[in-house]
């Protein structure tokens, strides 16, 4: 396989932080990855786009550790890594978002946003009695969404009074607050409006420029176009071109990623098949 | 909704508060309500002894009802809980009477309900059984192998540390047993678990969005096996205080146990779609079904009536609930 960096027309600055070779995932007789390739450089925004069946939210499932694929491997930071759980990610510093809003609606925004990493008292109150800072995680919350500039109404608000945007404005929150590497996207403004997508698309552009890389999964193009610092585009299991959005009108994106149109990485994918 | 509008949201600000201690509010102006109805319409309700009468009643459901509270919070049920109490007093009664150390006894009788609440947990969380079937099969299985053991007949308490619940000291002239102490210590501890600690978080979360409390990393399924064994643990303490109440063994006893902490955890408040509700909410629940039963009959009503005021209290409840849950969309 010969999809690897170099064949790469996209100029790239940042180190590679996440990468994905050649990964192959079966499911009976249908290939939803096959042979696919991806890499997340320092500081950016890196779009993940196909059409359905494209194998892009498989993809996501290997990097966040909900699927094993059949081949290939996943690198962090250059050293290969085995993703068994969802957990491994998270125990390196990778935080995901999904779609649907991973959030618990009655409960306030401060207990979400910590909501199984509670941070317990110092001393015998909470090693032995188990209790709660509440106050340290809400002071940390309050900080936290002030650094983000995402506006709550109060961090005692339960998030089933939020608006969608806002909900999920605190998933997107707790992924940055939390994630040491990098942050997964699983198309985060799905569920939303135009103008509450606005708040998480802002959010997401912020996180970016306090350094965290950010890949973003999604099918919404103008939102991509927005947002991406480079666009991957897969096709079938593989990735056929990686381009900006400088580079590629998104006429040609969709063009590139229906099959109308070939994409820069058209030779090595059609050569393996 | 945009950011500008945000000031609008400024009444949800007693934080995690309003998810789990503000819906006890409302049950406890019924409680007080009707306390005062009864006060006034008889002359023996506010008798100190009556007060007394009034929570000892209670004290066997209400403690059936906090292992119920918590295992509603999950999203789950628990159709069970009176028959595994009723076998930890069949087990602990026949063998203190079969002569074995009366505490050796009780402990055993405390940990069988526990293994029931293991097996109940297992199949809840493991095997993904919805808690309906499971808690009905286990009511079955529970009640018969109970009889089993009984052998046809009931076994009289006449161990002191059997009976030790049922006993009382007096302050300032009502009756306090040793089980309402219990009971209150027992609603005191597992306040603290669900509102202090992670563990309570988790528990809320898992009934409010399971798979959300799956993908920020919650254990779900340990917890819930957590929480069914630390509710059948506290069938076991149950067992132990209705030994204390009602000094007999009796394999028929608590037949309509699970009902009724169903009833007082639905009138506390909390809903039965989980992830809502307070846990002195259930309390209340269970004073006000306590407090009602006692009123009506001294006012000389037909004990029928009892039932059918418990009835509508139950709907009111959860009209009210989903009334409220409805606002919030």
């Amino acid at each position: 396989m010969s999809a690897h960096p170099e064949n790469v027309t996209v100029p790239a600055k940042g180190e590679i932080v996440l990468e994905a070779r050649n990964i192959v995932k079966r499911y009976g007789h249908v290939t939803a990855l096959d042979g696919a390739n991806l890499e997340l450089r320092a500081g950016e925004v890196l779009a993940v786009i196909g059409d359905n069946g494209a194998g892009k939210s498989t993809m996501v499932k290997v990097l966040c550790g909900a699927v094993v694929p059949d081949e290939g491997q996943v690198l962090l930071d250059g050293v290969p890594v085995h993703f068994g759980s969802p957990l491994d990610p998270r125990k390196r510093g990778i935080e995901t978002v999904y779609q649907d809003l991973a959030v618990a609606p009655a409960l306030d925004i401060a207990t979400n946003l910590f909501l199984g990493r509670e941070l317990r008292c110092r001393g015998i109150l909470g090693s032995w009695f188990r209790l709660l800072d509440k106050r340290k995680m809400k002071t940390e919350a309050q900080k936290e969404m002030a650094e983000l500039k995402f506006h709550l109404p109060s961090i005692d608000s339960a998030v089933e009074d939020l608006s969608g945007g806002q909900r999920q404005g605190v998933a997107v929150a707790r992924a940055a607050i939390f994630a040491r590497r990098l942050v997964i996207m699983d198309e985060p403004t799905a569920a939303l409006g135009v103008r509450e997508s606005g708040e998480v698309l802002n959010l997401i552009r912020t996180i970016r420029d306090r350094g965290l890389p950010v890949l973003l999964i999604s099918h919404n193009m103008p939102h991509v176009f927005e947002l991406a610092d480079r666009i991957n585009i897969m096709r079938l299991g593989r990735r056929v071109a990686l381009t900006t959005p400088q580079q590629h009108s998104m006429g040609e994106v969709v063009a590139i990623m229906t099959g109308a149109m070939p994409g820069n990485e058209q030779a090595s994918g059609e050569d393996a098949a | 909704m945009s950011l500008n509008a945000a000031p609008s949201f400024n009444r949800g600000t007693v934080s995690l508060g309003r998810a789990i201690s503000t819906p006890a509010v409302g049950p406890l102006v019924v409680l007080l309500a009707f306390g005062a109805i009864f006060s006034l319409s008889t002359h023996t309700f506010l008798a100190v002894g009556n007060l007394s009468l009034v929570i000892q009643q209670s004290v066997i459901v209400g403690t059936l009802a906090i292992g119920q509270t918590m295992i509603i919070l999950t999203g789950g049920i628990d159709l069970a809980n009176g028959a595994v109490a009723v076998l930890g007093t069949i087990v602990a009664g026949r063998l203190v009477n079969d002569g074995h150390n009366p505490v050796l006894c009780l402990l055993f009788a405390i940990f069988l309900c526990t293994v029931v609440g293991l097996g109940a947990g297992l199949l809840v969380s493991r095997l993904m059984l919805p808690p309906f079937i499971v808690t009905l099969g286990l009511l079955g299985i529970v009640t018969a192998a109970t009889r089993l053991i009984a052998q046809g007949g009931s076994f009289p308490v006449t161990d002191d540390l059997l009976g030790w619940t049922g006993n009382s000291f007096i302050v300032d002239g009502s009756g306090v047993t040793y089980g309402m102490l219990i009971m209150f210590g027992l609603y005191s501890l597992v306040w603290y678990l669900l509102t202090q600690t992670a563990w309570g978080r988790h528990v809320y979360a898992i009934g409010n969005n399971r798979l959300a409390a799956r993908l920020v990393g919650i254990p779900v399924q340990n917890r819930l096996l957590s929480v069914y064994m630390f509710a059948a643990f506290l069938y076991g303490i149950g067992a132990w205080l209705a030994l204390g109440r009602i000094p007999n063994a009796d394999p028929n006893a608590l037949q309509n146990a699970n009902l009724d902490s169903i009833t007082a955890v639905v009138i506390g408040g909390t809903s039965l779609f989980g992830g809502r509700g307070s846990i002195w909410g259930t309390l209340v629940g269970t004073l006000i079904v306590s407090v009602l039963r006692n009123g009506l009959t001294l006012s000389g009503f037909d004990p029928l009536w009892q039932d059918l005021v418990t009835g509508v209290l139950v709907i009111s409840a959860v009209a009210v609930d989903q009334i409220s849950r409805g606002k919030q969309r």
